[in-house]
């Protein structure tokens, strides 16, 4: 058993430094929901751990240019508890809700569930959906990357050594917005999803959808945005022919594997009907919002 | 490389103890601090036997390192009685026989006062979500419900 090192930096620059500068292998604590399992489990064995949760950016939630900034050591429970935050993005604060139990919820992060890169995250597709924008300090500064382009496969990211991802920001919300996720499960809680849906759409004055973007997650190595699946919905009312044809642009997206959770023809064809169900949601929420 | 030395707050009092970063809080709480009414079920998290609070906050001390106790503020079944006055929680769950073997009780009765400060009169589905993460393989739940909502009709008055 080697020695461990802890440091709990109060600045990005700090942080960035030491995970930069790290001779072995060095992660960022920041839940530990994942991390402690896997150093239990012998899986990981750094040298350094990183704690960010004493980093102001990351831990915070505000009022960012009529949208919302929110820290990725934010917790599930301080979105859920956020009513401002709740209120302008329910599918994005339904998603950090399934996560886990009342107690993983108080400590697992967004930006965890995200770096973890398992594919069935829950909040990563409600992100998505949402046109979530992470803002990642590293060695060579600051960059801006989407949701979408972060997890590349089970456990792997497309961040650089000494990167982390600061924050994430979720752009102001036009009015007749509303966005969903559904997640299927074989019991009502506490289990990885077997297929995830966010959809995030907009009315127009008229009650047709001007914008709308589509992912699924636990069908695929990543989770996905399906921009054939916003297609079906842009330009309808979304009725049930639009439900249809997002149900089918899903279902020809999904490449999942076979696994004890289900098979790859059941994940496709649950894929469209969570899809459906999820537009129909936002949908209502979006005419609430006027 | 030597081990940290940390200073907490533990059910009210301040405690200082030295800790391996590998530690987990759960581990202090019982072999270093000698508090055993927190037990290890899983040390996965997924079980909830080990539940505690931080900064009001309910967690599994199995998923919280010993070194991310600094400054913080924890809670344990030990600070739950005052002296030999039971919580009305550990006396309804003695009314209503809401133990068998124990093992998850003190988890779950940390879980169920932290419901109980944030909602006072839970629904019986609030409490079941809310419990979600704390595994009883004796009672089949339904006396543990029972006894949470009546302690939560006591403690309205």
């Amino acid at each position: 058993m080697s020695d461990m090192r802890y440091e709990a930096p109060r600045t990005l620059a700090a942080a960035v430094s030491l995970l930069a500068g790290a001779k072995g292998h060095a992660r960022v604590l920041a839940g530990g929901t994942d991390l402690l399992i896997h150093m239990r489990a012998g899986r990981v064995e750094p040298e350094l751990l990183v704690d960010i949760k004493g980093i102001p950016e990351m831990t915070s939630i505000v009022a960012e240019g009529g949208g919302f900034r929110f820290g990725a050591a934010v917790s599930s429970m301080e979105l859920l508890e956020h009513e401002a935050f709740s209120k302008a993005w329910p599918g994005v604060t339904e998603a950090a809700g399934l996560i886990g139990s009342t107690q993983i919820k108080g400590r697992a992060t967004v930006g965890g569930n995200l770096c973890n890169a398992s594919p069935a995250a829950d909040s990563v597709p409600a992100l998505i959906a949402a046109g979530a924008v992470a803002s990642i300090v590293g060695p060579d500064g600051r960059r801006e990357a989407r949701v979408e382009d972060i997890a590349t496969g089970p456990g792997k990211t497309s961040l650089a050594k000494g990167e982390i991802v600061a924050s994430f920001l979720l752009p102001p919300r036009p009015p007749r917005s509303g966005d969903a996720y559904l997640r299927f499960i074989p019991r009502t809680e506490m289990d990885i999803a077997v297929v995830g849906a966010g959809v995030n759409l907009t009315l127009d004055e008229s009650g047709v959808c001007s914008e709308a973007r589509v992912s699924l997650g636990a069908v695929a190595e990543r989770a996905l945005l399906v921009p054939d699946a916003a297609a079906a919905l842009i330009g309808t009312r979304v009725d049930a022919e639009a439900l249809e044809r997002l149900g089918a642009a899903v279902s020809a997206a999904c490449r999942p594997i076979d696994d004890k959770r289900g098979t790859k023809e059941y994940r496709i064809k649950v894929a469209g009907v969570m899809a459906r169900r999820a537009a129909q949601i936002a949908l209502d929420r979006a005419r609430e919002k006027n | 490389m030597g081990k940290a030395h940390v200073t907490t707050t533990l059910n009210g009092n301040a405690v200082e103890f030295l800790c391996e970063t590998r530690q987990t809080l759960l581990e202090i709480l019982r072999d270093e601090l000698h508090l055993t009414g927190t037990k290890e079920g899983c040390g996965t998290g997924d079980c909830g036997a080990c539940s505690v609070t931080v900064d009001g906050r309910l967690m599994c001390s199995c998923l919280f390192l010993g070194v991310e106790a600094q400054g913080k503020s924890i809670q344990t079944i030990e600070g739950m009685a005052e002296g030999d006055k039971l919580h009305p929680l550990q006396r309804k769950f003695l009314e209503h026989a809401a133990l068998q073997c124990g093992i998850c009780t003190p988890g779950v009765l940390i879980a169920a006062r932290s419901l109980l400060e944030r909602n006072p009169d839970p629904t019986e589905e609030e409490v079941r979500y809310w419990l979600a993460g704390n595994l009883c393989r004796c009672t089949g739940y339904n006396k543990i419900v029972e006894a949470v909502l009546d302690a939560a009709t006591e403690m309205r008055g």
